[in-house]
């Protein structure tokens, strides 16, 4: 079985608990305006590769992950969108190594399809960008009625999930989205967390290389007294006790490596 | 050693100094890891015990961080006595705030005045004097010319014109032919431990032992520098007396052993101004007397703390005078007070005592240092709560390096130190002459353009083929080419060793040094290679990529066109890693067929300290796509973002360089931003432990690590004044990040942070 990747990571420690193998997928059904890792939409681009190939990449690590209480996480680009590769490196890094799994997704899935991967995937890292669907649509470029039915079966499967929300000044901050969010993940079960991701710039240099204009032009990324009242507003709108509220981290998404360095 | 009649009564009226300590063949023999074996007390317990600076403490480092604003306002030195030739006697006492010093002692009578220390050369004592604006006094320019000779001129002396050349050319540099070489550790412990007179009967017992036979050269040179230590021994009693101590007899308390083992450090530093002056391991030994006081009621907590902080801030303030380019090449003001902490005896228990924290935490009650070179040799066996300190203290201070005991122990034992950056050695059994490093980077060159320097156009290596096609490089002739250049310089380089070492035990001899080691020691001949991930990307390019020579009028060969992609070191691609594993091994290889001064045990390290800016500066392009006068990556780091697979992947490269054929240390330096070890402060700590247990674990050698953010380097670098102790570690060492060159300060801001996010 082939999959089409972007590049991998052997060294993330900000996209599920512990250090982790990260692997970014390519291929993106969503063009989000704020996206970091835009090179990372086009399906025909990347690279093909085996569920071997990636495992051979892993195992020198393993001793890493596993100290570490670490392991696997797949994002992208959307990874639902090779959902059965997914499933097939999930189950051969479970088998081999007893590897924890995780998921970093947009959820833009239908659930029925991501049924077999959710049964090999011990987290789902999910991105609730706005729950009013036109205000997504117009960010995303899609309606969000499928994110949220994703959400939702998440939930019914209690499938430990932990929901993110990328914070934009002027965009994604607004008071009655941001309680709106809180309520939504209120009714999730099994939300082990929720987190805050301030938005950043440092992905802009790739819209420019890509030739393409880049949407967010002159918003700046929130300050940590934004990301707190972020926090709080979140959890006014009704955030059940048993999702951990992380303290005001400022933290970013992992990017992948390469042409970020130097 | 066994000891005599009258060492036995001595160690009848030592028994009030070593009262409470278990008794063992330490007593009858100079065995310090013996008495180490019978009275360490490991700890496995966390840091909550440890207390904070007291009043005296903070005072005394204020009056400090005054003084070396001055000195930086002052251009970097502050005073020179330039009237006195210091010796272990030399100066009075001096003192920073005599009331308030638990532990006394300077190298000259006052606090960061510069001593002049002219036998390993006059010629760098009269610069740097000019460099600063002092005038070195005429008659002690006369007297160290026309007198008495130097190190410096005994080694020109000898100098070939290939030497000379190669030299000139930066093929091999850094070599300690114009100071004193250091890198040896004397075992400063045995005075506390033993007293100076119990010291002084073992080595005229040693002289007995060499009164027989034909007086051979050997035997002869034996005698006089057995001669000599026992002076110097004699020396360190009478500079004592000076500060009212007396340190003929052992210490019978936490604050005697203290002061008597900074004294013994303190005579050494007076004497020699070795490149590297380290200072072993002795806070887990110095621990047994705090215990013993703690016991005794004699002692509390913040009393113990207050000893170490003293300690430390007098471990601080070592300073030698140096030229400017000397600080160029080395970054800073370098003295490498190296101490190794924690540890795991051969007996399978830890050797981390309350000490072991106790010194660490004086980067907080003193604030962030590059001195002492705090060294962890860390096991995957240490105590957790000990390995979760030691990372929560580097993501804090970025001032502590790792050194993998789990395959240094085999080697040395589990009484080793760690002499400048990377170097381990037997402490008092072992010592080494320290030989600077080869540019194996310029060396490939020399292949390519048949020895001929593409930076000078001069003819310094030997005049072999050059390659003359215009067509793309062919792997095999370029290697056939390497392998005889570098056997050459092997040959040339061990050589000029030989005649640096001749000189400097004639010349600026470290009798005290020498005085606390053992009569029969081990000696290692210690080289090191500059440029290895350039020349590993480099074959690698010429292998798998299309590599075009571009010559300059002369038909030298000053810069390449590279078509296509190529494997790269840092990847934990074996195509490019096997390439510099073999690298190393084949060099190491070549020094081992030469003669060596003295039966040194020829050994090799890959480490450049800051030295990668001013060798890339040496050196033209090369055939990785590296520009001329480009810094190298340093020690055995990959090149500045080639390694794309993040963090673990480059370390799992640089793991793959053969201990056993670089005895002489690995050297990786690790920088990254906080955020990207993870989200809140215990994950951090966490992810940092599985992070040098896996290199631990993957015989990875060295890790130095950084923890900090690009930004504010940046601002350090407009701001100076704000930073004043703003620590960073480069390979195998500690700076202070403001006093690096512009250079410098660029490299490191450039060079690969992991998990840039």
């Amino acid at each position: 079985m082939l999959g089409r990747i972007h590049s991998f990571d052997t060294f993330g420690t900000v996209d599920g608990p512990g250090i982790r193998f990260v692997l970014f997928m390519q291929g993106c059904a969503l063009q989000c305006q704020f996206c970091h890792n835009p090179d990372t939409w086009d399906t025909g681009a990347g690279r093909q590769v085996t569920i071997d190939d990636i495992l051979q990449e892993i195992e020198p690590y393993v001793p890493y992950y596993r100290r570490s209480g670490g392991g696997i996480t797949v994002t992208g680009g959307e990874p639902t969108l090779q959902a059965p590769f997914v499933t097939e490196l999930f189950k051969a890094c479970k088998q081999r190594w007893g590897l924890h799994t995780t998921l970093d997704s947009s959820g833009f899935c239908e659930p029925n399809h991501a049924e077999p991967l959710m049964a090999v995937t011990d987290l789902v890292l999910l991105d609730l960008k706005m729950i009013d669907s036109a205000k997504h649509e117009q960010l995303t470029s899609r309606p969000n009625e499928r994110i949220l039915r994703f959400a939702a079966a998440l939930s019914s499967w209690k499938q430990p999930v932990w929901i993110r929300h990328v914070l934009i000044p002027q965009v994604t901050d607004g008071g009655d989205d941001l309680r709106a969010l809180g309520a939504y993940i209120s009714k999730l079960q099994s939300v082990e967390k929720f987190e805050i991701l301030p938005y950043h710039r440092m992905g802009v240099y790739k819209w420019q290389q890509l030739g393409r204009k880049y949407p967010l032009e002159g918003i700046p990324s929130p300050t940590e007294q934004e990301v707190a009242r972020a926090y709080r507003l979140v959890q006014e709108g009704g955030v059940h006790a048993a999702s951990q509220m992380l303290e005001v981290a400022s933290i970013e998404k992992k990017q992948p490596i390469g042409r970020l360095l130097g | 050693m066994a000891v005599n009649q009258t060492d036995r009564i001595k160690v009848a009226e030592s028994a009030g100094a070593w009262r409470g300590f278990a008794a063992g063949k330490w007593q009858e023999r100079i065995d310090v890891k013996d008495f180490l074996d019978h009275n360490i007390q490991p700890y496995t317990g966390n840091e909550a015990f440890l207390a904070g600076a007291t009043e005296a403490t903070v005072e005394l480092w204020q009056k400090i961080q005054q003084l070396v604003k001055q000195e930086r306002a002052n251009g970097g030195v502050l005073d020179i006595d330039l009237h006195t030739v210091s010796s272990i006697t030399a100066h009075a006492p001096g003192y920073i705030d005599q009331k308030k010093e638990q532990i006394v002692g300077l190298q000259t009578d006052a606090p960061l005045k510069r001593s002049i220390q002219p036998f390993g050369g006059i010629k760098m004592v009269v610069d740097a004097c000019e460099a600063y604006g002092f005038e070195l006094p005429a008659e002690m320019v006369k007297m160290f010319t026309e007198v008495r000779k130097t190190h410096n001129q005994g080694v020109f002396d000898a100098y070939t014109s290939e030497m000379r050349a190669a030299r000139k050319a930066g093929i091999i540099t850094g070599l300690p032919d114009a100071y004193g070489r250091g890198r040896i550790i004397g075992d400063y412990r045995r005075v506390a431990l033993y007293g100076v007179d119990r010291l002084i009967a073992g080595k005229k017992q040693e002289l007995v032992l060499l009164e027989t036979g034909t007086m051979t050269e050997d035997t002869i040179r034996d005698r006089e520098e057995i001669s000599e230590q026992i002076r110097s021994l004699q020396e360190l009693k009478q500079m004592s007396l000076a500060y009212g101590c007396n340190i003929s007899r052992p210490a019978a308390t936490a604050k005697e052993a203290f002061q008597w083992l900074y004294f013994a450090y303190l005579g050494a530093i007076k004497e020699q101004n070795g490149a590297a002056m380290s200072l072993g391991r002795v806070s887990s030994f110095l621990d047994i007397y705090i215990e013993r006081d703690r016991l005794e009621g004699r002692l509390t907590e913040e009393q113990a703390q207050e000893l170490m902080d003293h300690f430390v801030m007098k471990l601080r303030i070592v300073k030698f005078l140096r030229t400017p380019d000397y600080n160029e090449l080395f970054s800073g003001d370098p003295t490498w007070v190296t101490e190794s902490i924690g540890g795991m005896a051969v007996n399978g228990q830890t050797r981390v005592t309350r000490s072991s924290f106790r010194i660490l935490h004086t980067l907080y009650n003193l604030g962030p240092a590059p001195e002492p070179n705090l060294t962890v040799l860390w096991s995957a066996s240490l105590p957790e709560a000990f390995k979760k300190y030691c990372a929560k203290v580097s993501i804090e201070t970025s001032s502590i390096q790792y050194e993998n005991d789990d395959i240094m122990r085999p080697q040395f034992g589990d009484d080793y130190g760690i002499a400048c950056c990377v170097s381990a050695m037997r402490i008092g059994k072992q010592m080494q002459f320290f030989g600077a490093r080869a540019n194996l980077a310029k060396a490939l060159l020399y292949a390519i353009n048949g020895g001929v320097d593409e930076v000078s156009g001069a003819q310094v290596g030997p005049a072999f083929a050059p390659i003359t096609s215009d067509l793309r490089l062919d792997y095999k002739e370029v290697m056939g080419k390497y392998d005889a250049m570098l056997e050459w310089l092997a040959g040339l380089y061990m050589n000029t060793l030989n005649i640096i070492h001749y000189m400097h035990d004639k010349y600026a001899y470290e009798r005290l040094e020498m005085a606390l080691h053992d009569r029969e020691i081990l000696r290692t001949m210690a080289c090191g290679i500059a440029g290895l991930s350039v020349v590993a990307d480099s074959l690698s390019a010429i292998k798998h990529a299309a590599v075009i020579p571009i010559r300059n009028e002369n038909g030298i060969v000053v810069d390449f066109d590279i078509q296509g992609e190529y494997p790269m070191y840092g990847n934990n691609d074996e195509r490019v890693d096997r390439i510099a594993v073999q690298l190393t091994e084949t060099f190491m290889n070549k020094l081992r067929k030469h003669r060596t001064y003295r039966g040194a045990l020829p050994t090799m390290s890959v480490l450049t300290i800051t030295s990668n800016v001013v060798y890339g500066k040496k050196t033209g392009s090369t055939p990785d796509g590296r520009k001329a006068g480009e810094p190298f990556a340093p020690g055995a780091n990959p090149m500045h973002g080639r390694d794309r697979k993040g963090a673990l992947a480059s370390l799992a490269s640089v793991a793959k360089i053969p201990y056993e054929d670089c005895l002489d240390g690995i050297s990786n330096t690790f920088s990254i931003i906080p955020k990207a070890l993870g989200k809140e402060p215990q994950t951090r700590i966490n992810n940092l432990v599985s992070l040098l247990d896996g290199y631990a674990d993957s015989s990875g050698h060295h890790l130095n690590v950084n923890v900090f953010e690009r930004e504010q380097l940046l601002d350090a670098m407009e701001h100076p004044e704000n930073y004043p102790q703003l620590t960073i570690r480069v390979s195998g060492y500690a700076v202070n990040f403001i006093k690096l060159t512009r250079e410098q300060q660029l490299d490191v801001i450039n060079r690969t942070f992991h998990g840039a996010v």
